[in-house]
């Protein structure tokens, strides 16, 4: 919204204050303002000019030669405007002068040098016409400068509308005076209106708010015998200066109300509008717009008619059949008050935001309906003295707020800011905002003005604001807590997270990444991956981005594919959320997941499958203390290998699977890479018991170690091997992997038996007769020493 | 005999100057002190002198052995360091400026901060939170006071699921389960991804981080607001900010405010980042509203409280100079990977 200076001076005397610093403040204490603009500033000698003579130019249709006063002599200039003509006053630049910001000098115009400017409203920045010259009355004094003939000097502010919605009181000058006045501790003068008590006799319009539930208020008044039909320059100036159009005397006049006062109005002509009607429809019909547009109107707008034929929708635009016209002498004025939300939605199902329907759905104050006629007819009569009022001012009231009384004692306001804030200065804010306050000893009352207690004002804590935003942020004394300090420890689950993530870039150089809470379909179909079924968005974006992800495989594997240029050989985990369905009571099954996924084009599958499989025990071991185990199991999803897709145990419970893919998929990828991925149930892993750790006594004794290379029956698995030295006794300390590799077809292992004893050290002869009975069970299950 | 000694002592003098290698060394040392040696020969003829001059000659003799093994020792020591030498003189010296390695791993930009942050509030007593990214209509709106029909419901575009759930908008969706799960007072910061249905572009995205954090106890004040604000920001950019309070509506305040920190890129000259301002837009904050705590199970007339927003992933935008807020959750490892400590 934007805000002229002038217009504030009006209500509250600034002068000799540092305005720009006085902006700055009202940012600190009640709005932010996004930018400050100084208006006709750049005009210098700009006067009243009087054409003195006009002749055509020999050489051009268009262009004239004047002869201007200027006041202090009569300059010889060149003008294309086409309303020349001879006596007309207008705002004339003299030669060195300056307009809009460029210097007027003399310059040669079609063989004719030019002594000066002649100027539009355009040119003079206070509207968009730029179809003539400007016309100054008759009686304009020649000579005088232009900037004391009108207001065209001002500082207008823009102030960010967010930063007012819960302010209705703000959306008019009037409102944003009283911040001043408070910040300032200057007086805010009363609007001046008239009195319409001499018109009670007069009959009242037929005002039937039939709706009472969506309006609040309705006010009108009828006038007639208007004969001025164009605003005076200041007030159009100042229009303009707030972002509003010029239209006709009538129009200006309701918006200059807005935006002085909020309170929207609307003028109907009286000639098509004569009674009111306020109410919603059974049925939908086509209303057309003041702006032209045939809207479709259903049952739950509220409109305003007459003689039962809708005029317009309220609180948001009028409609293109009673609007008044410049022929317009006669007028029905409303000033209403409806109801916000109904407003609000109203205008969000028409697509039609209005600055009537941004104010209304504010909730504005009722209480300013009859103040704003009585302030419009003040300005109408200043204009135009001949109007007659000819209705009794008819007030249908329906619904009044309640008053917003509050009690609250000092400490509470020494409590809650922390810092002292004297009682009188307490109370002189709070007076200065419009609040009615009294102090009993520590005790203070305080009733809200109508304007902020519409919703703005509700609880003690809102009376803080007042107090505080106008004392300012900036002069508060800052301190710490006394509250007493415990110690915090990390949750389970925080520590889960950052130890894997530390283990995954540390140890085994993973990326990070983050992707989104949805499967991408349009990504898992360029894999051949199949979308799994889950709950669904209903305003997804696109309907690719419609399911939410029931497993982190996907997103990672596109991630893998998006990434191939990256490294010939990388992994990359993301903890992140999934879905898996919907639990019993309605509520989706988020669960915490780390994914995994590795890609290389150096190793092959297999060797990248164990090395995910060494990651995944890693991080058991690392974030729990535990070795987690895997076993075979059937694919969850179609993407992955059949098999060689494994479940991930740990303590009994399944936390995850590893995987290779379906060869269709893993081709679909990278022909020439292997990928491996995998998923572990994050929040299931921490809330594990972590291992405990039972200390060893390091032998001082040498152990020995003995290895076999085995050769493999077909199928045979290392668990299968592993009942061959369960009963070896206790001075086998470890069985570990030493070589493993493929020779026609078989799969030879070697492993390396590691003996000791706390005792003694141990001899080949009391070693020997164990491994052989180790080999022998081996032999009798069918793997076999290989030569 | 006295004669042979000394010839013996010359000659071996000699010899030694000519052993060049342990070899020769060696040889000599068996040629003196071996068992035929010059030395042990000297020592076998004693049998054939007198007592008188065999004490006299033994002494001698033994000197003479003594100097020939110490003076060996001496030439080997003085040959193997000379070995030495010439192998470390021939030795490849290194290229320690060869880039080598590389294949390290990377955190989230998201994550690095995110940490930091928690390391911050952790030294001021916080604890950490965590919660669901799919909330109901209660935890996002009504148990913040924004209550049906509220605009502030229409200045966030809300993703809902077909169940009637919705992806949180805003971390304050966390708000009322905090303050149920440990009562007052508490002070507790959860950071976590929020989910808005907008238009995405270089500086909006639909899923994005946010951080928030409450403070409850008797007497918390706007005072102590300012000041952990104010403490919190000079640790996260490792400096002294200024902050400044504007009003700022929010429906979860009371009163609410915008917090400014001056801008870092001008030091608040003004620049086009802070749109000449010198100040920029950090962070929503204020005091708990009284109906978001009695909803949390915390008396408002006994408590009250601050709440602040921070915005991570602008954070973490600010801090690195990432132009474009869709390279975070792109995947892309070229903008990923290079955020290597954490």
């Amino acid at each position: 919204m934007l805000i002229s200076m002038n217009w504030i001076g009006d209500f509250v005397d600034l002068s000799g204050l540092d305005l720009p610093g006085l902006i700055q403040r009202f940012t600190l204490s009640t709005a932010e303002v996004e930018e400050v603009m100084e208006m006709g500033r750049d005009l210098r000698d700009v006067v009243a000019g009087k054409i003195l003579s006009v002749e055509n130019h020999p050489d051009s249709k268009k262009l004239h030669l004047l002869k201007v006063d200027g006041g202090d002599k009569i300059y010889d200039v060149v003008c294309g405007a086409p309303n020349v003509r001879e006596g007309l006053i207008v705002p004339f630049v003299k030669e060195g002068g300056m307009v809009a910001g460029q210097a007027i000098r003399c310059a040669k115009l079609a063989g004719y040098e030019s002594h000066g400017m002649c100027c539009s409203e355009k040119e003079l920045g206070i509207s968009a016409d730029h179809a003539g010259l400007m016309e100054l009355p008759e009686d304009t004094p020649v000579g005088r400068d232009i900037t004391e003939l009108y207001a065209i000097q001002d500082t207008v502010f823009e102030v960010d509308n967010k930063s007012l919605t819960n302010r209705p009181d703000l959306w008019g000058h009037y409102g944003i005076a009283r911040e001043f006045a408070a910040l300032t501790g200057r007086e805010l003068k009363p609007l001046e209106t008239v009195s319409l008590a001499a018109f009670d006799s007069l009959d009242p319009i037929d005002i039937q708010v039939e709706d009472q539930e969506l309006c609040y208020r309705y006010t009108g008044l009828k006038v007639r015998n208007i004969t001025k039909k164009v605003s005076p320059v200041d007030m159009r100036i100042r229009l303009f200066y707030c972002g509003s159009r010029a239209i006709n005397l009538l129009a200006d006049l309701t918006n200059y109300l807005m935006l002085e006062m909020g309170q929207p109005m609307h003028a109907f002509d009286c000639a098509k509008v004569d009674s009111i009607q306020v109410k919603r429809f059974d049925a939908p019909f086509v209303f057309t717009t003041l702006d032209g547009v045939e809207r479709k109107i259903d049952e739950n707008t509220l409109m305003i008619c007459s003689q039962g034929q809708p005029v317009a929708v309220a609180g948001i635009m009028g409609g293109l059949d009673s609007e008044i016209e410049d022929s317009t002498d006669s007028l029905l004025l409303e000033s209403a008050n409806f109801d916000a939300s109904s407003v609000r939605k109203s205008s969000t199902r028409l697509g039609l935001r209005t600055d009537a329907s941004m104010r209304y759905e504010k909730t504005l104050d009722p209480e300013m309906t009859d103040l704003a006629i009585q302030r419009f007819m003040k300005l109408l009569l200043d204009i135009d003295p001949q109007a007659q009022v000819i209705s009794r001012l008819t007030d249908v009231y329906v619904k009044h707020y309640p008053a917003v009384e509050l009690t609250f004692h000092k400490a509470y306001v020494d409590r809650y800011t922390g810092i002292e804030i004297e009682d009188e200065r307490i109370l002189s804010t709070l007076r200065s905002l419009g609040f009615t306050a009294r102090q009993e000893g520590e005790q203070f009352t305080v009733q809200a003005p109508s304007w902020r207690a519409t919703k703005d004002v509700t609880i003690k804590a809102d009376i803080i604001e007042e107090i505080t935003r106008i004392y300012g942020y900036d002069n508060f004394n800052i301190s710490t807590t006394l509250s007493p300090l415990h110690p915090q420890k990390k949750s389970q689950e925080n520590r889960a997270d950052n130890t894997a993530k530390d283990i995954l870039v540390r140890t085994y150089g993973l990326h990070e990444v983050h992707s989104y809470l949805w499967a991408d379909a349009k990504k898992c179909r360029a894999l051949g991956i199949g979308l799994e079924e889950n709950v669904k968005l209903v305003n997804a974006q696109t309907p690719d981005h419609e399911t939410l992800r029931r497993s982190m495989g996907p997103t990672l594997l596109s991630i893998l594919q998006e990434n191939r240029a990256f490294a010939p050989e990388f992994g990359v985990f993301e903890i992140g959320r999934v879905v898996e369905g919907i639990k019993e009571d309605g509520l989706c099954s988020e669960r915490k997941k780390l994914g995994l996924a590795l890609y290389s084009r150096n190793t092959g599958e297999r060797e990248l499958f164990y090395r995910m499989i060494e990651i995944v025990k890693a991080l058991g071991n690392g974030v729990k203390g535990i070795d987690l185990q895997l076993a075979n199991c059937a694919p969850q999803a179609d993407w992955q290998h059949p098999r060689n897709t494994a479940v991930v145990m740990g303590s009994g419970q399944a936390l995850g699977w590893v995987c290779a893919l379906r060869p269709s998929v893993a081709r679909a990828i990278d022909r020439k890479a292997a990928v491996i991925t995998a998923q572990l149930d994050m929040a299931a892993l921490a809330a594990l018991p972590a291992g405990a750790l039972t200390y060893q006594e390091p032998s001082r004794f040498p152990g020995m170690d003995m290895d076999l290379s085995l050769l493999l029956p077909e199928g045979m698995r290392f668990a299968d091997m592993e009942p061959a030295w369960a009963g070896a006794g206790n001075t086998l300390k470890s069985v570990s992997l030493i070589d493993s590799f493929e020779q026609n077809g078989r799969r030879s292992l070697t492993l390396r038996f590691a003996f000791s004893s706390q005792e003694k050290t141990l001899s080949k002869e009391e070693v020997q007769p164990i491994v052989d009975g180790i080999v022998e069970k081996l032999n009798a299950a069918g793997a076999v020493l290989r030569a | 005999m006295k004669e042979k000694i000394d010839s013996l002592r010359q000659g071996f003098e000699q010899e030694l100057a000519k052993a060049a290698s342990s070899e020769a060394v060696e040889k000599l040392r068996v040629a003196y002190l071996g068992r035929k040696g010059s030395v042990t020969e000297l020592l076998k003829g004693l049998k054939d002198v007198g007592a008188q001059e065999k004490k006299e000659l033994g002494q001698h003799i033994n000197q003479l052995k003594k100097q020939v093994e110490e003076r060996l020792s001496q030439q080997v020591e003085a040959i193997r360091a000379a070995e030495e030498q010439r192998e470390i003189d021939s030795a490849q010296q290194y290229d320690v400026t060869l880039p080598v390695g590389g294949a390290l791993g990377s955190y989230h930009p998201i994550t690095v901060v995110q940490r930091q942050l928690e390391e911050i509030f952790a030294s001021m007593g916080f604890i950490v939170e965590d919660y669901n990214e799919i909330v109901t209509d209660y935890q996002c709106f009504e148990a913040v006071n924004i209550p049906k029909d509220h605009p502030a419901r229409d200045m966030q575009d809300t993703y809902y699921l077909e169940n009637g759930q919705l992806l949180k908008t805003h971390t304050s969706a966390a708000q009322n389960f905090i303050l149920q799960k440990y009562g007052a007072p508490v002070r507790a910061i959860f950071p976590g991804r929020c989910f808005r249905n907008e238009a995405t572009d270089a500086s909006h995205e639909t899923t994005f981080f946010q951080m928030e954090g409450i403070m409850v106890d008797k007497n918390i004040s706007i005072s102590n607001l300012i000041y952990f604000m104010k403490t919190m920001l000079s640790e996260v950019f490792e400096r002294d900010v200024k902050v400044r309070l504007r009003p700022g509506f929010f429906p979860f305040v009371e009163p609410g405010f915008e917090l400014d920190i001056n801008c870092l890129i001008c030091g608040g000259e003004g620049c086009s980042t802070c749109h000449h301002s010198g100040w920029v837009e950090l962070c929503p904050c204020g005091m708990i509203h009284p109906n978001v705590l009695k909803m949390g199970g915390v008396d408002p007339e006994e408590y009250t409280g601050f709440a602040f927003g921070l915005g991570l992933t602008r954070l973490v935008m600010m801090k690195y100079g990432v132009k474009d807020i869709r390279d975070l959750n792109s995947g892309n490892l070229k903008a990923l990977s290079q955020f290597r400590q954490a």
